[in-house]
């Protein structure tokens, strides 16, 4: 994807730089921007400042729980429930937002700022049809033909001027097509900062690079600055002139993109990049343990320092200030070196693991399945080798869970053949083994859903050894304590509830559920989907080593190229239903044959700055 | 929350599901109230009988006499009987009527509508149509002809008052039960195999605390009022025995002079549904998942941020 067209990627104007934040320059300015917690004061965003020229698009990134959003909705004037913008000032094009009144920036918003969240659903009315709503949004804001504006403004989205379309409700259309006409609204009033919430997040590779595509000429074309915050690096990499790191609610690190992910220096930002994946090659993840303190957790002195690699004694002491390096501002007493070379991570060379000669394992031939009269899956045949990982690559709506659930006798209604260790596998899990069913764990791409609530952890992972095996209580609490440690979950958290644990906890608790009973298939359903970067890398790098030391098969289930190249050894893409191409991942990644999977790899976001003036 | 996660764990849970929603309650204001109001009822009805005093069915002066001048704090009632003396042993029995009938309904109706949502299909079917011709008897016809047929005995009004109210339990729990089956954690366990009743027991019906607390408590409060308007009636407790229902029954004539005889027991039963009730909304408020996370929310923000940071110099990152 071209990050910017050749005109954007010169140096701004003198006259348009953000030099004078009181002046009446072209752009948007935001000084010392804090957010607090109405009730206690506590910070959540602090002293946040940075400029975005007109045109010029920023990234925010940064893990979950760091502030991200709050930041993006502040300005707009705007603070969740129970949040105040407590001082600073938004200046965008000169007029501070926060000095408005509310009656006042209520009628700003759409004209001088819009918002685009990350669920486009959330954010049309589902009663409405689409064309009256865009017909709102003009009406609301502007003079003129609204028909003719219509227009103007489809075209510009990219989306087909026809009644059909604008006849229908936000349901009857494809999550793509929903965030552009979010988007659409979203310019209809040429606002002069757009500010993009996650935007792209859920949508397929494809998409989400023809809507960054269009976002970007949208933002250029009209002199908007724009504001995209993404905990996906690979797309603001893609996407942004400058990036800001942010962590525990301030701004650790802000630079023009291309140093940034080129040469990181907070070591934070460091940690970010080590766990993105590459579609390129198989390279080892690496995450960073913890989470981002919570608002009022703020310790003194710098708030990544319990997670640091580089701390002293002198970070835990004061806040260190932003300082200027070469390209970048970072804030960092111990800020990495310019290395000549992008660090990257080690590569893995040889077989990831050793695939054990197929014949047990569990193999799938010709598996059709359905959910009442609709076919889902058209005679999908795959093989998963002890000791191997097979990956099932696909976007959204392609099958690929409704495979996993019919391996996982979650659902019933499919023909075909499935053999486990050459045992055949019944639809019901009434009809199959106990040992069959022991064998075959799944794990969900929802951590939030999987964990019984009213239960410990450790009850949690207690609960299948209940079922499958008579142990007294005190081994199956020691059985339990043990799969906690194989999931790299500390045993501390054996006697919390699941709700205290983080995303990517939660998973590794789940990853403890399914191991407790040693299964030989684990069934991986985008299990990482939920997760940040670094959580991800950590229970990528756990699982690999498990598929090492014990042999385990897995089907690992993803929308994500890039991940299933440092995991997998066979690949399987399947496209509505329909396998169409599957291998080896050396050969399906490295040399795709198929048109798909050409497109599918060509359009993944990379980490690396795309150079000036497209690739 | 512990940024080292090497010290202490999260949140570590104390107690079970039930005690944690009611601790949720009694934080608040509206709970604390509901629970002072109904521990206030409970103990006159509990420690009343162990008050020494006059006996509740001795005829000690004339009908109606009005109170003081030796005529006890509530003066007396129709049969010259003291009034205080019945309103301390007339409500021991109502309570735990009303209590045994509430299980009872909370009972039935949890199982019935677990299982309809749990199974679905024809299972799901016949229980819930089976629960709309209930919902179609009113509830006090319903025990009326059960006690007229049979006569007045107390498993008779426990089941009676019990079957009348497990309809409206059985959809109350079927409607939450529903959201609870389709999660993924008792998807996983029914995809082990685990029998249905187990799945229900274990992970089904321990979600359903909160949802059923509430309703306990408006059950209990229509129980009392149903179980009341049957001794009014004459069906309930039988004669002379004290019971705050039917002390409203016989002293009514009586109103002008002496209203005690009527007021007292007519309050201690407002104020015990007002409490129940007030408990039971309580419950409910402070468990709504918003409420539930803005508390952990409010937990972590007991201390408050001592960081303070100078402002920052311009970032200079477009050139």
């Amino acid at each position: 994807m071209p990050r910017s067209g050749p005109e954007v990627s010169t140096t701004v104007p003198d006259d348009r730089a953000p030099a004078d934040p009181g002046g009446g320059a072209d752009g948007v300015v935001v000084r010392n921007l804090s957010v607090c917690v109405a009730a206690t004061g506590a910070a959540v965003v602090e002293r946040v400042s940075f400029s975005i020229p007109a045109g010029a698009t920023l990234g925010l990134v940064g893990e979950s729980g760091c502030g991200k959003s709050t930041l993006a909705v502040a300005l707009l004037g705007l603070a969740r429930r129970g949040l105040r913008i407590s001082s600073g000032s938004v200046r965008i094009d000169g007029l501070d937002m926060l000095a408005l009144g509310e009656r006042q920036r209520r009628g700003r918003r759409g004209s001088l700022v819009s918002y685009v969240p990350q669920d486009p659903e959330a954010s049309l009315n589902p009663v409405h049809r689409v064309g009256s709503q865009l017909r709102e949004a003009l009406a609301v804001h502007s003079e003129g033909n609204i028909d003719t504006r219509l227009q103007e403004l489809l075209a510009e989205v990219g989306l087909a001027d026809s009644q059909r379309l604008l006849r229908s409700y936000p349901h009857q259309l494809s999550g793509g097509q929903q965030q552009r006409i979010v988007i659409a609204m979203a310019f209809a009033c040429r606002p002069r900062l757009i500010v993009l919430d996650e935007p792209a997040t859920g949508l397929d590779v494809s998409t989400q690079r023809r809507l960054l595509e269009t976002v970007q000429r949208l933002a250029q074309d009209h002199g908007c600055s724009a504001l995209y915050v993404s905990h996906d690096l690979s797309t603001v990499a893609q996407l942004a002139r400058a990036t800001a790191v942010m962590y525990a609610g301030r701004i650790v690190e802000l630079s023009a993109s291309e140093p940034l992910f080129e040469h990181p220096r907070h070591p934070y930002t460091e940690a970010l990049l080590a766990g993105v994946p590459s579609p390129d090659e198989p390279r080892r993840l690496s995450g960073t343990e913890g989470e981002p303190p919570g608002p009022g957790a703020w310790r003194a002195g710098c708030a990544f320092a319990p997670r640091c690699t580089r701390v002293t004694a002198e970070c835990r002491a004061a806040v260190p200030a932003l300082e200027r390096l070469e390209r970048s501002v970072v804030r960092c007493l111990h800020p990495l070196p310019v290395a000549p070379t992008r660090r990257r991570n080690e590569r893995l060379v040889g077989p990831l693991a050793s695939e054990s000669p197929s014949g047990s394992g569990l193999i799938v031939r010709e598996l059709c399945a359905g959910y009442g009269p609709v076919p889902v899956l058209h005679a999908v045949s795959l093989d998963v080798a002890p000791g191997g990982c097979t990956a099932l690559v696909g976007e959204s709506g392609s099958g690929k869970t409704t495979l996993a659930r019919c391996v996982a006798g979650l659902h019933s209604r499919w023909q075909g053949e499935m053999l486990l260790g050459g045992q055949p596998l019944k639809p019901s899990p009434r009809a199959r083994s106990t040992e069959q069913l022991r064998s075959i764990q799944y794990i969900f791409q929802n951590p939030f859903g999987s964990l019984n609530p009213t239960m410990t952890v450790a009850e949690n992972i207690e609960e299948p050894l209940r079922h499958f095996e008579r142990l007294s209580a005190t081994a199956r609490r020691a059985r339990a304590l043990e799969a906690l440690e194989l999931a790299h979950l500390g045993v501390e958290f054996a006697d919390s509830s699941p709700v205290r644990l983080s995303g990517g906890e939660r998973q590794r608790a789940a990853v403890a559920r399914a191991l407790v009973v040693h299964p030989d298939v684990l069934i991986c359903d985008e299990i990482t989907s939920a997760l940040d970067v670094s959580a991800q890398a950590l229970l990528i790098e756990r699982l690999r080593e498990l598929q090492l030391e014990r042999g385990l098969a897995m089907l690992f289930i993803t929308h994500n190229i890039a991940l299933v190249r440092s995991l997998a050894q066979r690949v399987v893409v399947i496209r509505e239903g329909s396998v169409v191409e599957s291998g080896p991942a050396e050969q399906v990644l490295g040399h795709p044959r198929h048109p798909y999977t050409q497109q599918l790899l060509r359009d993944v976001p990379r980490l690396a700055v795309a150079a000036p003036g497209g690739p | 929350m512990p940024d080292q996660h090497g010290s202490t764990a999260p949140g570590r849970v104390r107690g079970g599901r039930l005690a944690r929603a009611i601790r949720r309650a009694l934080r608040t204001r509206r709970g604390r109230i509901g629970l002072a109001l109904t521990l206030l009822v409970v103990a006159v009805a509990f420690i009343g009988p162990l008050i020494p005093g006059p006996s509740p069915t001795a005829l000690r002066t004339l009908p109606f006499a009005a109170p003081g001048h030796g005529h006890g704090l509530f003066g007396s009632d129709d049969l010259g009987r003291d009034v205080l003396a019945r309103v301390l042993h007339g409500g021991r029995r109502l309570l735990l009527l009303a209590l045994a009938s509430t299980v009872l309904a909370i009972g039935l109706g949890a199982v019935a509508g677990v299982v309809a949502a749990y199974r679905g299909g024809w299972v799901d079917a016949l229980v819930m149509r089976l629960v709309d011709v209930l919902l179609g008897v009113p509830q006090l016809v319903f025990v009326l002809v059960l006690v007229s047929m049979v006569g007045p005995a107390v498993w008779l009004v426990i089941l009676g008052v019990g079957l009348s109210h497990a309809p409206q339990v059985a959809r109350v729990a079927r409607a939450a039960a529903q959201d609870v089956t389709e999660r993924d954690y008792v998807r996983a366990v029914a995809a082990w195999g685990v029998p249905a009743r187990t799945v229900i027991r274990r992970h089904v019906l321990p979600s359903l605390v909160t949802p059923l607390m509430v309703e306990f408590g408006l059950k209990l409060s229509f129980a009392i009022i149903l179980i009341a308007g049957l001794s009014f009636l004459g069906l309930g407790t039988q004669l002379p025995n004290p019971d705050w229902g039917v002390m409203i029954n016989e002293n009514r004539v009586g109103m002008s002079s002496n209203p005690w005889a009527v007021l007292a027991p007519a309050i201690l039963l407002a104020l015990l549904a007002l409490g129940v009730n007030t408990l039971a909304d309580a419950v409910a408020r402070a468990n709504l998942p918003a409420a539930v996370a803005e508390d952990a929310a409010m937990q972590l923000l007991a201390t408050e941020s001592p960081v303070t940071d100078p402002g920052e110099p311009d970032a200079e990152v477009w050139a």
